[in-house]
């Protein structure tokens, strides 16, 4: 029974949504703040490659290299995204083109691919992996054995991370001060908040959480590292932040949904369904195309917009 | 230290914030190679040697810089109206694959007929691509930065396809070592684009057609009504549509064009270098993405783009020829994402002045004193 078909891929779609879901938490957060980071892409590639690089390199029990390199590879989104916030922020670059840039800058042919040249981190497995945590009487319960508790601490750790981030935007006073920074810098600047740092800081964080993605990735789900292992799943993040209307809970619902079509095609594969892979493997990028479309009709935006302020420079002495 | 805005733009500005950009990407990239223990000035040495020293070395730039003249005027005739169109990447590649359809149903007919069908091809598929964001986007208001950049996933997939996993039209089946490593079927020779040779320098027919493109493309906007349209649209949709343009129609045109022009840098692929669908060597490339350092670099003005096209095509054509264990591989993306971030910070520049003033000291106004 937790071998067939709608199992399995619902399985796998937790577990391939995952990096989906820190990647769109981590935009939500920056967007909601008024800054548009469309180098999701490149920040997931470089926290992948820097995650990678401390399993292979470092010693010490499991957990600890593990946990070690899920803060690495925050660390480097980060400061990947710490280019952008500079330009866009301080400089007031256009934040569309910026983000291009930073995605081609770090992407698959640029940063990450010559870190994982330099550091040699091609052909082997990773050596430390996130695996199953919970144990194996639980995870062979029929269905939800597989699907909720075969999961490996990263699944469950997005799941507190989905929770702290709703609260905190809608429950704290420094959440409510970056949804008023995202609307209205104006307003939030006469306030008295300080609008720049707001952006840098969440913008940041933005970065570390796409790190943290990366790492899912390198880690748990490929385990090894290749160029572009990404494969376009930081524009899906992106969608995904737009078609759950700016709200972390629907981040997850939408993350699911996706990776449940990322992993068709493999789970269709191993029940014998080989004809053309890759035309199962346009799914997801079909998908998100039409769930764009659909939300994009006008009624749905005039109740669940975009920040306001999204895209936008604040300059005090321009309003 | 103030920042503020520029009232007029000297005209000067515009070439010289380039190439500051440049210069200061080039130390921010020295900077990346002394971190990683490689000796910096060395390794431009050995890229300017292999981008743009010699005959040879020249052809081979032009040959690299084709491909991304087109993806680079695509995105700037689409950015200029503010209309991202990040799908230069799939729309190539739809050009690749139906100017190779056509060239492969031509065989027999006269040369100039299969070219100019290629042409014609190339940019209808490029075009249809286009389209389906730009329709998007018209009419749905869905945003074409990701519709567009999805799409060049799905193309890539389905070129995959039709050459590694299927008996398609395209693929060549004869021969044991196409069985073994597929491939594309070989165009006939009459789809061979032409090329002329300027004393020893090798100029393939599709990099001239680009510069006729650019010139197309920059007469349409300063000289045209068009032109004019689609910039004011581009600067304020609002005031475009109380003036009484078509923007629906505005938006698919542009998109289509630009399309367009990238779909015929995916049929000079065919036609000039690959004479095959060759998905590997079009997705090692990364023309699309580049395109868009190429358009930004030249502050979207067509004319310029085909230089900066020949600047980073040198950067790229290095980049292949160097290519091994003691030339990091990645560092091509490295410096053209370093180029795009400081061209995009000398915007600053260009838009804003620095005016350095000592900060006064808040000396209170005798006239506000009040009496204590």
């Amino acid at each position: 029974m937790n071998n067939s078909l709608l199992v399995v891929v619902l399985a796998s779609g937790v577990t391939y949504g995952t990096p989906l879901l820190y990647a769109a938490l981590g935009e939500l957060l920056a967007e909601r703040s008024g800054v548009l980071n469309l180098g999701v892409e490149g920040m997931m590639l470089v926290g992948a490659v820097m995650g990678f690089w401390t399993v292979q390199r470092m010693g010490g029990a499991n957990a600890v290299v593990l946990v070690a390199a899920v803060g690495v590879a925050a660390l480097a989104g980060a400061a990947m995204a710490a280019i952008h916030a500079f330009l866009v922020i301080t400089l007031r670059a256009n934040q569309i083109v910026s983000g291009l840039a930073l995605t081609i800058f770090a992407g698959a042919v640029g940063l990450s691919s010559y870190l994982a040249n330099d550091l040699q981190l091609a052909g082997s497995p990773a050596k430390h992996q996130f695996q199953e945590i919970l144990p194996k009487s639980l995870q062979d319960l029929p269905v939800a054995g597989r699907i909720v508790f075969g999961q490996s601490l990263l699944v469950y750790c997005s799941w507190v991370c989905v929770v702290l981030v709703a609260l905190y935007l809608t429950r704290t006073r420094v959440g409510l001060n970056v949804r008023a920074v995202g609307e209205s810098p104006a307003a939030a600047d006469a306030m008295g908040i300080n609008v720049a740092a707001y952006r840098y800081a969440h913008t940041l964080i933005g970065g570390a959480f796409a790190g943290i993605a990366g790492a899912t990735i390198s880690l748990s789900i490929t385990a090894q590292w290749v160029d572009g292992i990404t494969r376009g799943s930081g524009w899906i993040a992106i969608a995904l932040v737009i078609f759950a209307f700016w709200r972390p809970t629907l981040c997850l619902v939408g993350a699911y949904f996706f990776g449940a079509f990322s992993a068709l095609p493999y789970a269709l594969q191993s029940h014998g369904v080989t004809q053309a892979p890759e035309l199962f493997q346009t799914l997801p990028y079909v998908m998100a195309i039409l769930a764009l479309v659909l939300v994009s009709s006008r009624a749905a935006r005039l109740r669940f917009g975009a920040p306001a302020a999204l895209g936008l420079p604040y300059v005090r002495e321009e309003r | 230290m103030r920042i503020e805005r520029r009232l007029r733009q000297p005209w000067w500005l515009a070439v010289v914030v380039p190439v500051v950009s440049i210069g200061a990407a080039l130390l921010l990239a020295a900077f990346v190679l002394l971190l990683t223990g490689h000796p910096p000035l060395h390794s431009f040495r050995r890229l300017f040697d292999a981008a743009f020293l010699g005959i040879g070395a020249l052809s081979e730039t032009v040959v690299s810089s084709t491909p991304l003249a087109f993806t680079g005027l695509a995105a700037a005739v689409a950015f200029r109206m503010n209309l991202f169109n990040i799908g230069g990447e799939g729309q190539l590649y739809a050009g690749a694959i139906t100017g190779a359809t056509v060239a492969l149903l031509l065989a027999g007919a006269p040369s100039p007929l299969v070219i100019a069908g290629m042409v014609v091809a190339g940019a209808a598929g490029g075009a249809v691509l286009a389209a389906i964001p730009g329709i998007l986007r018209a009419f749905f208001s869905t945003n074409e930065i990701i519709t567009s950049l999805m799409l060049n996933y799905v193309v890539a997939l389905v070129l995959e396809y039709l050459i590694f996993d299927s008996h398609s039209y395209l693929r060549d089946t004869t021969g044991f070592q196409a069985k073994v490593f597929p491939q594309g079927k070989t165009l006939p020779d009459e789809a061979t684009w032409s090329s002329w040779t300027v004393h020893g320098l090798v100029l393939p027919l599709g990099f001239l057609v680009a510069i006729g493109v650019a010139v197309f493309a920059w007469v349409l906007y300063a000289r045209t009504r068009f032109g004019f349209e689609v910039q004011v649209i581009g600067d304020s949709p609002r005031a475009g549509r109380y003036a009484g343009m078509r923007t629906r129609r505005k938006i698919i045109a542009v998109m289509c064009l630009s399309g367009a022009i990238a779909g015929l840098g995916g049929a000079s692929q065919d036609g000039d270098f690959r004479h095959q669908l060759d998905p590997r060597g079009l997705r090692q490339a990364n023309y699309g993405y580049t395109g868009i350092v190429v358009a930004a670099l030249a502050r979207y003005n067509p004319l310029a783009v085909v230089l900066v096209a020949v600047l980073l095509g040198g950067l790229q054509n290095a980049g292949y020829t160097l290519q091994g264990a003691d030339f990091p591989s990645g560092l091509v993306g490295v410096m053209q994402g370093l180029i795009l971030f400081c061209a995009l910070g000398g915007e600053l520049f260009v838009r804003y002045r620095l005016r350095l003033e000592r900060r006064q000291r808040q000396d209170p106004e005798p006239a506000l004193k009040t009496a204590p």
